[in-house]
């Protein structure tokens, strides 16, 4: 085998975004399309992700993560689009040459005319929020249990208290609750649970799992396995208030507290990075920085639900055949995008001009939220161009609004999205 | 009057069910299937439930299934027990019934994908 390979696309990670990229890139005339994914399958953190809710929006039913995963890797069979398997890439240059390993062909390089990055996110560990204590086995990122529990059949712990109210440590505490273990609490931080509203309901009070708001983790000891947790209240600054402690014996800490845009690749290549994000800057078409570069889903904002990954990633497919195919717009006129008032970040960050569809802007509000406005604005001079009215906002539900072209055409400063 | 939070979608519209007068209403919700959620939860509340079966033959140890339909939520516990007993043997194809009829609800646990022999 030639140590370098030529393709027209390579897709980076054969997830939901990777999948929907190359596929949507094929289906628009893109034919030597390689996907490299570092697991044995494709799939994702989809195939691990075996409880039901996926789906709704884009195929409007129900389906499991591993049923999701299989509608859209069932399709690969039938195109030109190559699945390059248990192979990990090892750095991009910002030639677009990928290094890329595996046990097969060992070291190889693979060019590009254009890449997608679909590498999704990684979980924050202990080593992220710093939790005093000792430090026993038996402290999990919540993700990593899922894994071990769905796919790889091991329960991770009898007794477990969780670490945060997101949506993969609600689903694990009812996975770990239905498979035989005890959960003695869900504790998070904030007075508000960051997880959707549905997975309190059917993954707490479905099995009376009591959620401690305003709590968090002030202690774990054991050796050289977890023995006991203890809690605190927190007040509105977050620091513990000493007399509130609460010890639960348990044998299992499960973490679920954030997820981080996996982007190690994307800064070899010299992309500039969003702050707020932790993900590229990306165009409306989801182009980054470097010319020929898109990235879509988890790896340029961590998205809610996974047909909202599906809807990016198509749209990144899309651009990025158009751009192979010699028609990509200009990066030099474009408007920026900035998040005002409660708007914690904006996905995407700038808009090519002309614009020539409407533009579809992502982004999270600082705080939950009642009978409120999503003001459009015109940077600079401050002009009302759109509002929308909203009912309820949360951190925990990405929003999204649609700007026609004609609101982008009087607006040299680029706009600013604000909750008033 | 019982506040319920909708699980129907992961919007999670904030229902009022008023179960007091024969006739139960529901209001907050955004579409219908919320109405007939809100009904449901305070008569006879259900759940699907996914769970996984040891696989053998397959490059994974566990297949993941799901509950065809829903089944009463006090049954959940029960239905996920009986899989301990079940081992399947690979090629399975995703909808492949793995346990039929659980626990005599005339739902089936099904196989929520495939995977072949290897």
């Amino acid at each position: 085998m030639e140590l370098t390979q030529i393709c027209d696309l390579a897709v980076i990670g054969g997830g939901p975004a990777g999948m929907a990229a190359a596929l949507e890139a094929y289906q628009s005339g893109v034919e030597k399309i390689v996907i490299i994914e570092r697991d044995k399958e494709l799939g994702g953190i989809l195939n691990q992700c075996i409880h039901n809710g996926f789906g709704l929006h884009y195929f409007k039913e129900e389906l499991t993560g591993p049923e999701y995963a299989q509608r859209f890797s069932d399709q690969i069979p039938g195109t030109t689009i190559q699945a390059m398997t248990d192979t990990m890439v090892l750095d991009i240059s910002p030639d677009k040459t990928i290094h890329l390993v595996n046990t097969k062909n060992g070291y190889q390089q693979l060019k590009a005319k254009a890449i997608v990055l679909a590498m999704g996110c990684r979980e924050r560990t202990r080593g992220a929020i710093g939790i005093p204590g000792e430090r026993p086995s038996g402290v999990f990122t919540a993700g990593t249990a899922q894994r071990y529990l769905n796919m790889e059949g091991y329960l991770v712990g009898k007794r477990a208290v969780i670490l945060g109210s997101g949506d993969i440590g609600l689903i694990m505490a009812r996975r770990l609750s239905l498979e035989g273990a005890k959960v003695l609490a869900c504790v998070e931080l904030m007075p508000y649970s960051n997880g959707l509203n549905r997975n309190v309901v059917q993954c707490l009070n479905d099995f009376e799992i009591p959620l401690y708001l305003s709590h968090t983790i002030t202690r774990i000891t054991g050796t050289p396995r977890v023995e006991s947790v203890t809690i605190s209240k927190v007040d509105e600054k977050r620091n513990p208030i000493p007399g509130t402690e609460i010890t639960f014996q348990c044998d299992t800490v499960l973490l679920s507290v954030g997820l981080i845009p996996e982007n190690e690749l994307s800064k070899t290549a010299g992309i500039a990075l969003d702050p707020r994000t932790r993900g590229p800057v990306v165009f409306e078409n989801m182009e980054t920085s470097v010319e020929g570069i898109f990235a879509c889903g988890n790896t340029v904002h961590v998205h809610d639900l996974v047909d909202f990954v599906t809807a990016e990633s198509q749209r990144a497919g899309r651009y990025t055949a158009a751009y192979i195919q010699g028609q990509s717009p200009s990066p030099n006129a474009f408007l920026p995008v900035t998040a005002g008032s409660m708007v914690n970040y904006t996905v995407p960050q700038k808009i090519h001009l002309p614009a020539s569809a409407p533009v579809e802007i992502f982004f999270r509000v600082a705080m939950p939220m009642k009978d409120k406005k999503i003001v459009v604005t015109a940077s600079g001079t401050g002009e009302k161009l759109m509002e929308f009215k909203r009912l309820h906002l949360a951190p925990g539900e990405m929003e999204h609004i649609t700007i026609p072209t004609s609101a982008l055409e009087k607006v040299p400063d680029g706009i600013e999205i604000a909750i008033v | 009057m019982k506040e319920l939070i909708c699980i129907v979608c992961p919007r999670g519209c904030h229902l009022s069910v008023d179960d007091t007068a024969p006739e139960i209403t529901v209001t907050g919700n955004a579409c219908p299937r919320g109405a007939a959620y809100g009904k449901k939860e305070v008569t006879a509340p259900a759940r699907v439930v996914t769970s996984t079966v040891r696989i053998s033959g397959a490059a994974h140890r566990r297949l993941p299934v799901k509950t065809r339909g829903e089944i009463p939520k006090g049954m959940m516990a029960e239905a996920v027990k009986l899989l301990d007993e079940v081992t399947v043997e690979a090629p399975v194809k995703v909808g492949d019934v793995i346990l039929p009829n659980i626990l005599g609800t005339g739902i089936d646990f099904v196989a929520s994908r495939t995977m072949d022999k290897t």
